[in-house]
């Protein structure tokens, strides 16, 4: 039985269709990844699946529960962590845990194995209202209340956002740990960069589902090849590559242009020898292999197409 | 039953850690007594009076001793002439001017009777002209009743109406707005907190956990309406102890039935509040339908400012709708006029009628989804 499986949910709000027509199906004890910029649609989705809202159309189970005639039996399978920081800001980390897990039926301290290793990390700050901690603390003490009562399915909803690298990273470790006892996690995240880390992820645009599988499935089904390019004048070497014939795309990444080009009709010498031509002589080009942001924009169409 | 408890535990946490709301709930209802108990009074109090005419008239000083005597009115000072009087009131040296006519003393007693007396009042505030006119009008009456028995040696027979106030022989307005600010403070505590407490968890989010977790959504509701309700019995209980021993209004009735009543009007607004957060997204929003859906028509059309019923036709079916109108009344009977359980029945049913249907529509219309 999959942990999550949805078919065909559509949602609107007015005109606007915030999810079109997604199925997906996320096995128990994997980590999902829903990648996709802000305003995809993946809150929404994330709402369908923890019977916060009501779809217009589709439908889908949780663990073998429908999403809405069962959602009674849902709620006290899951854990839910909103996008916001949703926890009572006046009351301290502790009241915040304890009133979660009352909430649930269980106690601090019967599952308190479940949560030691995060909640150790906050514990010293136990006394101090939620208001007051750092973005990180929050965010523990956040994921703490979503896991206080084992829930089999874990939602958490852009977990990572205004959190620092090193947090992140820390996150991620957490996330792989709760994994390992079993707990099937839904996440999603805007960070292309830790798309890698899922076990399986979806990649969501415009409310539609642009691509799914591993990240290696994903990245292998990159059609075109790849040049970091590196030059003395970026911006105008990025339209002067743009310019060049077989070359599908480039975009700036961080300290150098990712060129993508189609191995039919050109290769990296052919595309160095047209920059020189253009004047960018002292380039330096180097093959890569596609990652999931190049994917991300190859499926999402955001294309400059010559 | 434990999770309903954790819910309310924290609710009062809310409560006492939010130090504005302590204030709002705990000290408003005092101040709003006080204020209305002292500073809004609508009694006439240390009327000045200011006397024009013939000084060494006897029946003129006569007149003027009796004012002076008067435990509402007292002489500013006195004029010579009429046209002065214009200044008096335009420095606000007097409330009220009182003039006599050439040879009042000897007109007062001749049989010709042609004694005039001109009363003056302030008119630019009507309501306290209108009050003092009448106050001074009184004393020259019991003057001239006074001469009249002295003429003919006897009383005369006359029509004299002896004017009496049940329940309320001094017409304190503390009888009138004790039962009004009750009311309104009540209902406000109930309905406006209640709303805002559960905006406030859509607006943070943390409504969205409530939901997903297995907690009935009546469990919800119920346990943040369990606060409200306690803190409006100590509402209660301070309003009428104020009033009890400061304002010095009696509670003539059954403080159990008073209770019960307050009970039903409190739930009635409790569910007002639920209605309220139902259909608000934002905190702002509930607080501006309460203020504006709520304590104004409370205000205007529940009887406290303005009866009912001088208003047209149509504002007083209107105002049969207001929950605190039957429970104003309701106070007024039980308190003042020491009415029993058969006197209130009739209200009293409306009203248990009324926080029926709201309770139920209000249960029915929290969701148990977001939009």
């Amino acid at each position: 039985m999959a942990a999550i499986e949805i078919r065909n949910i559509s949602k609107s709000y007015r005109d606007i269709r915030a999810v079109q027509d997604i199925s997906l199906k996320v096995d128990e004890g994997e980590i999902f990844g829903l990648i996709g910029p802000d305003g995809a649609g993946k809150t929404t989705l994330f709402r369908i699946m923890t019977t916060l809202m009501l779809a217009d159309s589709g439908s889908g189970e949780i663990c073998g529960h429908d999403i809405v005639r069962d959602y009674y039996g849902i709620r006290k399978i899951i854990g839910y962590m909103p996008g916001k920081f949703s926890l009572y800001q006046d009351l301290s980390v502790r009241e915040n845990l304890e009133f979660f897990a009352t909430l649930f039926g269980t106690t601090i301290k019967d599952n308190y194995d479940n949560i030691k290793e995060i909640y150790s990390q906050i514990e010293p700050f136990r006394d101090r209202r939620a208001g007051k901690l750092s973005g990180g603390m929050k965010q523990k003490l956040a994921l703490c209340c979503a896991l206080v009562h084992r829930p089999s399915v874990l939602f958490l909803d852009e977990p990572t956002t205004g959190v620092d690298a090193v947090s992140r990273k820390d996150f991620w470790t957490m996330l792989r740990r709760i994994r390992s006892s079993g707990v099937t996690i839904f996440v999603s995240t805007p960070y292309m960069d830790e798309a890698a880390l899922c076990d399986r992820l979806a990649l969501i645009q415009n409310g539609g589902i642009i691509g799914s599988g591993t990240p290696e499935e994903i990245v292998s089904a990159y059609p075109y090849r790849i040049l970091a390019v590196k030059g003395p004048s970026m911006y105008p070497l990025l339209k002067a590559l743009r310019k060049i014939d077989g070359t599908v795309s480039c975009f700036s990444f961080g300290d150098c242009h990712h060129v993508a080009y189609d191995p039919a009709r050109t290769c990296r010498e052919a595309i160095l020898g047209k920059a020189a031509e253009e004047g960018f002589a002292d380039c330096s080009a180097e093959e890569i292999s596609p990652g999931i942001e190049d994917c991300f924009m190859q499926l999402s169409g955001k294309w400059i197409l010559n | 039953m434990k999770e309903f408890l954790a819910s309310v535990k924290k609710e009062f946490r809310h409560i006492f850690r939010d130090r504005r709301t302590v204030l709002i709930v705990m000290i408003m209802p005092v101040i709003q007594i006080i204020l209305f108990g002292f500073a809004v009074s609508t009694e006439v109090n240390r009327v000045r009076v200011m006397v024009c005419g013939d000084m060494s008239d006897i029946s003129v000083m006569r007149i003027t001793d009796r004012i002076d005597n008067n435990r509402y009115l007292e002489i500013a000072g006195t004029l010579s002439n009429p046209g002065e009087i214009e200044d008096v009131f335009r420095r606000n040296e007097a409330d009220v001017a009182v003039c006599f006519g050439m040879d009042f003393g000897r007109e007062s007693v001749s049989p010709s009777g042609n004694a005039r007396v001109r009363i003056i009042g302030d008119g630019s505030d009507p309501n306290t002209a209108r009050m003092t006119v009448s106050y001074v009008a009184g004393v020259i009456q019991q003057e001239q009743q006074d001469i009249s028995t002295s003429l003919a040696g006897e009383k005369r027979p006359s029509m004299a109406p002896v004017v009496q106030l049940m329940y309320n022989p001094a017409m304190k307005s503390s009888y009138n707005f004790v039962p009004g600010v009750m009311g309104l403070i009540l209902m406000l505590i109930c309905s406006m907190m209640t709303a805002v407490s559960i905006v406030r968890e859509k607006e943070t989010g943390t409504l969205e956990l409530l939901l997903v977790s297995p907690v009935k959504p009546v469990w919800v509701i119920l346990s943040k309406l369990m606060p409200y309700l306690v803190l409006s019995a100590v509402n209660f209980a301070s309003i009428l102890l104020l009033s009890h021993y400061v304002m010095e209004v009696p509670v003539k009735g059954s403080l159990i039935l008073l209770s019960a009543a307050a009970l039903v009007f409190v739930i009635t607004s409790l569910a007002i509040g639920i209605l309220v957060s139902v259909i608000s997204s934002s905190q702002r929003t509930a607080m501006l339908i309460c203020g504006m859906g709520l304590t104004m028509p409370t205000m205007i059309f529940s009887g406290i400012i303005f009866p009912c019923e001088s208003m047209p036709e149509v504002l007083q079916w209107f105002s049969d709708i207001i929950p605190a109108k039957w429970f104003i009344i309701m106070v007024k009977k039980i308190m003042i006029q020491g009415g029993g359980l058969a006197a209130v029945a009739r209200e009293m049913s409306i009203l248990t009628g009324m926080a029926v249907v709201l309770l139920a529509a209000s249960i029915r219309s929290f969701r148990t989804r977001l939009q």
